[in-house]
């Protein structure tokens, strides 16, 4: 009986529920999740308080060092050197964010230990926009909580209805889902309703549909740590929006749908097989082919 | 429904670069080694599809050793692996294969126990760290490490599962899955419990030593995959 039923994972449903009971995103996220897995709301925050706190020190470690890869030299202390010498278009919120991504994802190039968010190669965009966010306003750990659990249940809606897997559904999947996750996490955080959180990850994934997972010679380095480093600025600009007041059309249940026929429609070339895109660019062959001479 | 851990979306905590290729390898050694149960001397590891290319790139080798010497996929001890090896008297060797229908993330371990036990056991990197053991001495299992799990190695004979059970029914164990298979008929069989809750090693052996039908039976903490 379609339209009868709630979906069990949605927007919709996180959004009724906040109504009916009067609760926020990150509420509404964890009583359902506790539905589902036979948790305790403590034990679900437990759990992503333990997560913080990993993340957290994946930051720092991350910033303590210079992690070049086989072919990706850690550019982000360049950018916290043009930060100091002058004032950055994109603001310093937004390029710091930006630097501890970059960080983050190069620190996690040369094994190191990172959260996966939602997955490895995307792993540097809710970091950097979390703890940017915690620098600028002073938040503890606690002060982030509820958008840790806002991003969880952003990715686990779209886990839901498409893939987080690079390989099922190219790079839409993976950065852009972090940089959907990572915007409403923001919404929630400058107080704006279930609603806008809504429409921010919509903003965020309409402007990503298609994105191509291409990693040059099968590292997870060319061109991820960067890509991880430049979608923060859409997490960034699609909360202001949502938070302005621009809504997006098409709800996101029905983005993340298309979102999923998109991957699916995407050659294999073109989802994690190093066999388009970037991979295959003259530079990417090189690499590749130097790879292959070092194995 | 498929239900999605909010831990899985953020998480897990792991050594990068990659969820199936360092992640997904680590827990694969470490469940290989579970299921031999004893210390690990040598191992013969033969990398299947994309496992053969991605060893520099991914660590995956790395992984696959720190994995058998017990470590977790976020243990920094991975990068180390090959001295850490060497340090508790683990000999091991990378071998490839490709034979046909073979999982593109997959291996087989070769390997001996401290007290000489000798066991094969093959497994897959299935996406986001989550693993499969697929075959333990040429028998199909298909363990995910999800569940505590109970496998037995036992003779293809009337009321073994009956048998079993009914002693877990006693011990306040309920199934979640149950698979069986057997090489051929009145041959050796195998079971697959995986339970919603664990079951003391005192229980294990006392299932064993009550069904001499069984030769082996061993227990899979999920808690110990992790």
């Amino acid at each position: 009986m379609p339209g009868s039923v709630v979906d069990m994972r949605s927007f919709k449903e996180i959004e009724q529920l906040c109504k009916s009971s009067d609760i926020t995103f990150p509420e509404a996220v964890v009583s359902l999740s506790c539905k589902e897995e036979g948790k305790t709301p403590e034990a679900v925050y437990g759990l992503m308080r333990a997560r913080l706190v990993d993340m957290g020190r994946s930051v720092e470690e991350a910033l303590s060092g210079t992690w070049n890869g086989t072919f990706a030299r850690d550019q982000s202390a360049d950018l916290s050197n043009y930060m100091q010498k002058e004032d950055p278009i994109s603001g310093t919120f937004l390029l710091r964010a930006s630097q501890i991504s970059m960080s983050v994802a190069s620190y996690n190039s040369c094994m190191g230990r990172i959260v996966a968010a939602p997955t490895a190669g995307s792993c540097g965009i809710l970091p950097g926009i979390l703890f940017s966010w915690k620098e600028r306003y002073g938040t503890d750990h606690e002060g982030l909580l509820g958008a840790v659990v806002t991003a969880a249940g952003i990715g686990g809606i779209i886990a839901e209805r498409a893939t987080l897997a690079g390989a099922e559904g190219g790079c839409q999947a993976e950065c852009g889902a972090a940089a959907a996750m990572a915007s409403g996490a923001l919404v929630y955080l400058r107080k704006g309703d279930p609603e806008k959180v809504s429409h921010a990850s919509a903003l965020v994934l309409k402007s990503l549909l298609g994105l191509v997972c291409d990693p040059v010679a099968g590292l997870v380095e060319i061109p991820c740590i960067k890509r991880n480093g430049s979608l923060v600025s859409l997490s960034v600009l699609c909360a202001d929006m949502a938070l302005a007041g621009v809504r997006s059309s098409i709800p996101c249940d029905e983005v993340i749908d298309a979102m999923a026929s998109v991957g699916r429609s995407l050659p294999e070339a073109l989802k994690e097989t190093s066999l388009g895109g970037i991979a295959v660019t003259p530079t990417g062959r090189r690499m590749a082919e130097e790879s292959e001479r070092m194995d | 429904m498929v239900s999605i851990s909010l831990g899985d979306i953020i998480g897990p905590v792991m050594i990068g670069p990659s969820s199936s290729h360092t992640a997904g390898a680590a827990r694969l050694g470490k469940l290989a080694a579970v299921c031999l149960g004893t210390k690990v001397i040598s191992v013969d590891i033969y990398l299947r599809g994309s496992f053969q290319k991605t060893s520099r790139g991914h660590g995956t080798d790395r992984a696959l050793v720190g994995g058998l010497l017990g470590m977790s996929p976020d243990d920094p001890g991975i990068r180390d692996a090959f001295a850490k090896a060497a340090d508790a008297g683990l000999s091991f060797r990378f071998l490839s294969e490709d034979p046909d229908g073979a999982h593109p993330n997959s291996a087989r371990f070769v390997m001996t126990g401290v007290d000489g036990k000798e066991m094969e056991v093959t497994g897959a990197s299935t996406g986001g760290g989550a693993v499969v053991i697929q075959e333990i001495d040429g028998f199909k299992v298909g363990i995910k490490g999800e569940y505590p799990t109970l496998v037995t190695f036992h003779d293809d004979v009337k009321g073994v599962v009956a048998s079993v059970t009914s002693m877990l029914a006693a011990a306040d164990v309920n199934i979640a899955f149950l698979g069986l298979s057997r090489k051929s008929r009145s041959g050796t069989a195998s079971m697959v419990i995986e339970m919603d809750n664990s079951l003391p090693v005192s229980e294990v052996e006392r299932i064993i030593q009550e069904n001499r039908a069984i030769k082996r039976a061993f227990m899979i903490d999920a808690r110990e995959c992790c």
